[in-house]
């Protein structure tokens, strides 16, 4: 069995990934929920019935040329602590996390390609892209899709579409969502009613880890919620404009509170600064709550020299599990505080104040 | 807080459920909570308030009955109730009826446009042309078009008797 530790891209590399308007779009990511003709589905099935599957879909999935020397486990052969860092570095769902016997997961060397097996279906495939591109994304994964539909007996019906076992995503399956940094709309106070209008074009706007989470650090995941009756390339398309006209909103008000409350701002990130280069006790909330301020002054020049990869990195190296892994897994929640305070003083000594005049 | 029905009126009912290791919370005014029957939590899940699955959307059981089980999973409308999820990929014909309300409210259309499996691309098209034609032949019947009829019932015929060739 590979290690996941020595697997995983570095955070420091991880943090260094680049794609189109990635100060605003932190990712991208459009995932296809496929499930095999003949077996219940994971949530109903039997632990044989999992385990079958499981048998059968894995080594069909590792044996993509896409997924060359991939990571490909069962997640009851991986650790709570290895399942909780996947989730921080988001590649697979709090869902999956909880899954143990008859669950699995294939995961490429470039991590572009993320394949959940027994999540809610027998198939849940994602292509992550960073920064803005979706489109890349979809066509990769439906390239993907397209070599393992030879292999793999798929659920679809000619009225429905693929099945799934949830009717939410019934008929293309697909959920194409980006990872957005909205600080500046947040500051100003236009993102409710941006999410009120999204939510109106039928997308759904979420916090950071997906369904039912907290928008913590000001990052927000808008995805299409209706999957049948209109195409995968049309919803692609909604996307794109609705996400465009999203970075168009977040540029403009970070101007306009540069030109108009550059003081509210400066203290915003300054305070934010001082918190985190000279706190002794942090929670992991507090700090990404205050790296996203940090991360909104690297993007409006308070910081020259600092790149932004420094904040994105210690947005991951300080979430629980990363924390845990580097220091010992033993950690109390409370000691933790501790520990990650340690690490942003240190790591913050490389970073100068903000240049606010 | 507002009302995350509504969106207008100030959420004074406030709700808070455990579904496996997910919570999920809800704050609603006090005219969506009694519209949505939250006065009475035992006959409430907040999970098919979410899902956009109301009390009125639930699988229809005058459409198949309610003890209706699907033939190959064993899975039941209550089963349905509790998870908002299907059985087996079989329980999208067992139910079908019952579906059909609930994917019109959730979904652009009832039918899927988009991907198909390419091995069912052929088989698929077809349906398609088949459909299309028998509508046609009704028509004709209909408003006594016979010439056209007839042709139409020999396109009908050819493709039966050659389905894979049939274009």
């Amino acid at each position: 069995m590979k290690n996941l530790d020595s697997f995983l891209i570095p955070p420091s590399q991880a943090a260094r990934q680049h794609g189109p308007n990635d100060c605003i779009v932190m990712s991208s990511r459009v995932r296809l929920a496929r499930n095999l003709r003949g077996s219940a589905f994971p949530t109903w099935a039997k632990k044989p019935e999992r385990v079958k599957v499981l048998d059968a879909v894995l080594p069909a999935v590792s044996a993509l040329p896409e997924m060359a020397d991939s990571f490909a486990e069962a997640m009851d052969n991986l650790t709570q602590l290895d399942k909780q860092i996947l989730v921080e570095r988001h590649l697979i769902s709090r869902e999956h996390a909880a899954k143990n016997i008859g669950s699995g997961l294939v995961l490429n060397r470039a991590e572009t390609f993320c394949v959940m097996i027994n999540e809610e279906d027998h198939l849940r495939m994602q292509a992550l892209r960073p920064g803005f591109q979706i489109r890349e994304a979809w066509l990769a994964i439906d390239a993907l899709d397209s070599v393992l539909e030879r292999k793999l007996n798929y659920a679809f019906d000619n009225e429905l579409g693929y099945l799934t076992a949830c009717p939410t995503n019934l008929g293309t399956g697909i959920r194409v969502s980006a990872m957005l940094h909205l600080p500046g709309l947040v500051l100003s106070e236009q993102i409710n009613p941006i999410i009120q209008s999204v939510n109106k074009l039928g997308l759904a706007v979420r916090g950071l880890y997906g369904e039912g989470t907290e928008a913590l650090g000001n990052v927000f995941q808008v995805s299409n919620q209706m999957t049948l009756g209109e195409s995968e390339s049309v919803i692609v398309e909604r996307l794109e404009k609705v996400l465009a006209q999203i970075i168009e909103h977040e540029e403009n008000a970070r101007q306009k509170l540069m030109e108009e409350k550059p003081k509210v701002l400066f203290n915003c990130i300054g305070r934010a600064y001082g918190n985190l280069a000279f706190a002794h006790i942090i929670s992991s909330k507090e700090t990404m709550n205050q790296l996203s301020l940090l991360r909104l002054g690297v993007d409006i020049g308070l910081f020259p020299g600092t790149e932004r990869a420094v904040v994105d990195e210690l947005f991951l190296i300080t979430q629980p599990a990363h924390l845990q892994k580097q220091l010992s897994d033993k950690l109390s929640a409370e000691e933790r505080d501790l520990a990650r305070a340690d690490m942003l003083r240190d790591r913050l000594k490389a970073v100068p104040r903000p240049a606010t005049k | 807080m507002q009302c995350c029905i509504c969106k207008e009126k100030p959420a004074t009912v406030h709700l808070a459920q455990i579904v496996g290791e997910k919570m999920q919370k809800l704050d609603l005014c006090e005219d969506c909570a009694k519209a949505k029957g939250v006065n009475d939590p035992a006959s409430f899940a907040v999970a098919d308030l979410l899902l956009g699955l109301g009390a009125s959307q639930e699988l229809d059981p005058s459409a198949a009955g309610a003890e209706v089980k699907c033939p190959r999973c064993g899975f039941s409308q209550a089963d349905f109730k509790k998870s908002g999820r299907l059985g087996c990929p079989e329980c999208y014909v067992t139910f079908a009826e019952g579906l059909a309300g609930l994917l019109k409210s959730m979904h652009k259309g009832t039918r899927h446009v988009g991907k198909t499996p390419e091995a069912l691309r052929q088989t698929r098209e077809n349906v398609d042309r088949l459909k299309n034609l028998q509508k046609k032949l009704a028509k004709a019947i209909e408003t006594e078009d016979f010439e056209t009829a007839a042709s139409v019932r020999d396109e009908i015929k050819a493709m039966s008797a050659a389905p894979a060739k049939a274009h």
